[in-house]
């Protein structure tokens, strides 16, 4: 067998496994959240369906599947159709450069828990996550509802806005680190220490802005209930539905994968020199740190109007970024740091 | 049993059956709807003391394309009917309704112009809750009656109950 063979299959194979964990984990962060959002208001939460109601996921998703088929009068068909389809495809993608542990032996085969390992592999992250708005304003657009359509204006405007605090954090990380590929950054922190420590300003804004990324509480704007329905996905209904949220909640894992890779040091920790196979472990437990303080923020605090949003976004996120980037600068080459060689 | 009804009714689908209505039972969505005094109690349910949650049905969706179950939480006047028929036309099928209250029942002490005497002269009903207002245990009594009735209810035809008339 020839050694293309092997890498396409070993990938493919890889594909499918990553697809299937992130689907199953969207169907149990719906469970976590509510939860653990009914724990917040001191309720139990689900507990019906299944031990600690582990199976009401699968009783929504059931649901959902066999709700009735939908289109509304006047929406562009194939766009309607299309639009949940680019949300799902583009939140699935971002995860294919994402290290999920260290390199493994089995058998004499070295396998390398990992999609696809570019040299750009963060310059990817950002353009899939860029991406990921076509969608929702597809969705806004085909549906002929003034609702969905306002929700996707805003959604489009603010997950631009919060692109731009994203990316001039992350440029923070590779002045430090001198390299765009994401395995040499979890490399450099396996050296060094992990990037939180040395970048905590730009740590907070990568999470403030993923919050509004994710179009997640606070900032779920889109879906303001009280102002406009269900946003962007109010003529969605059954499994169409169900694959915008979907990416929403892929979209939370893959944010909080990305939060753990730059900055908390990924599948690093003790004993993974000896072991690697606890680099999954603590890759898993870290991830589920960072949606835990996603849930929590969101039963925590309410939604912000849509000039605070904005403001957030352009008066105080984007130039303490611009300003923490050139702290980074002056600090890399004052102390001589790993500027690229 | 005879072979009639075993042609009728064969393994597979009565299995089907029973699988989707504990699905369906067990993913009750709410239309993000309040209508009058009875829509207090109805926020009641789903807060901390009696947690409407634990069915599965807090997920008050405020689009009706989301949603299962239509909860008519208080009286409907004249002016609320073509809405309320609106939004239950709106929702997609499988789709069920609670009459909450009196007045969505029957009018209750509104016996006037004003009001319609009872939501089921615009829309099916599939619970009454009665009281005025129903507390929310009462509330949570009917999600259970529906509950059960959905549970019987069969998958391609859920207005059809799986029972024998």
């Amino acid at each position: 067998m020839s050694d293309l063979l092997v890498t396409i299959i070993e990938t493919i194979i890889k594909g499918a496994i990553v697809i299937g964990v992130l689907m199953t984990s969207f169907a149990y962060m719906t469970w976590l959240e509510r939860k653990l959002v009914g724990r917040f208001q001191l309720r139990p939460g689900p507990n019906r369906a299944g031990p600690f109601g582990l199976l009401f996921p699968l009783a929504d998703g059931i649901k959902l599947f066999l709700k009735e088929d939908f289109v509304p009068v006047g929406a562009d068909k194939v766009t309607f159709f299309v639009a949940p389809l680019i949300s799902i495809v583009t939140a699935l993608l971002a995860f294919a450069v994402i290290p999920i542990g260290p390199t493994i032996n089995i058998f004499g085969y070295e396998l390398h828990p990992i999609i696809a390992n570019p040299n750009v592999g963060i310059l990817f992250i950002l353009a899939i996550a860029s991406l990921g708005v076509f969608g929702i304003v597809l969705a806004g657009w085909s549906s002929n509802s003034k609702f969905s359509l306002i929700g996707a204006l805003r959604a489009s405007a603010q997950l631009i806005s919060y692109e731009l605090a994203i990316g001039i954090s992350i440029i923070s990380v590779i002045l430090i680190v001198g390299n765009l590929q994401i395995t040499q950054i979890i490399e450099w922190q396996a050296k060094n220490v992990w990037i939180v420590l040395l970048q905590p300003v730009a740590f907070i804004i990568y999470f403030l802005s993923a919050l509004a990324e994710t179009n997640r509480a606070p900032f779920d704007m889109p879906e303001a209930e009280h102002e406009l329905t269900a946003g962007y996905h109010t003529e969605y209904g059954g499994m169409r539905f169900a694959l915008f949220f979907a990416a929403e909640y892929i979209n939370i894992v893959t944010v909080s994968a990305i939060a753990t890779t730059l900055f908390l040091g990924g599948y690093l920790g003790p004993f993974v020199d000896q072991f690697p196979i606890l680099g999954f472990l603590y890759f898993a437990l870290k991830v589920f740190l960072c949606v835990f303080v996603f849930v929590w923020i969101r039963a925590t605090l309410p939604r912000v109007r849509y000039d605070q949003l904005m403001s957030l976004g352009w008066k105080y996120l984007i130039p303490i970024a611009i300003a923490w980037l050139m702290i980074t600068a002056v600090g890399v080459v004052w102390l001589g740091g790993s500027a690229p060689k | 049993m005879g072979v009639d009804q075993m042609v009728e009714s064969p393994f597979v689908l009565t299995n089907l059956d029973k699988l989707v209505g504990w699905a369906r039972k067990n993913s009750l969505w709410p239309v993000q709807m309040g209508l009058a005094c009875c829509a207090i109690e109805m926020m009641a349910t789903a807060a901390s003391r009696w947690d409407m949650a634990r069915f599965g049905a807090e997920m008050f969706r405020a689009s009706p394309r989301q949603a299962d179950l239509m909860i008519v939480s208080g009286r409907v006047s004249q002016k609320m009917a073509p809405v309320v028929r609106h939004i239950y036309d709106q929702m997609l099928e499988p789709k069920w309704v609670i009459s909450m209250g009196d007045c969505a029942s029957a009018g209750g002490i509104f016996n006037n112009y004003a009001i319609v005497q009872g939501v089921d002269k615009i829309i099916p009903v599939d619970v009454y809750v009665p009281g005025c207002p129903p507390t929310p245990d009462m509330l949570l009594f009917g999600l259970m009656k529906l509950q059960e009735k959905i549970a019987r209810q069969k998958a391609i035809d859920p207005h059809q109950t799986g029972e024998k008339a």
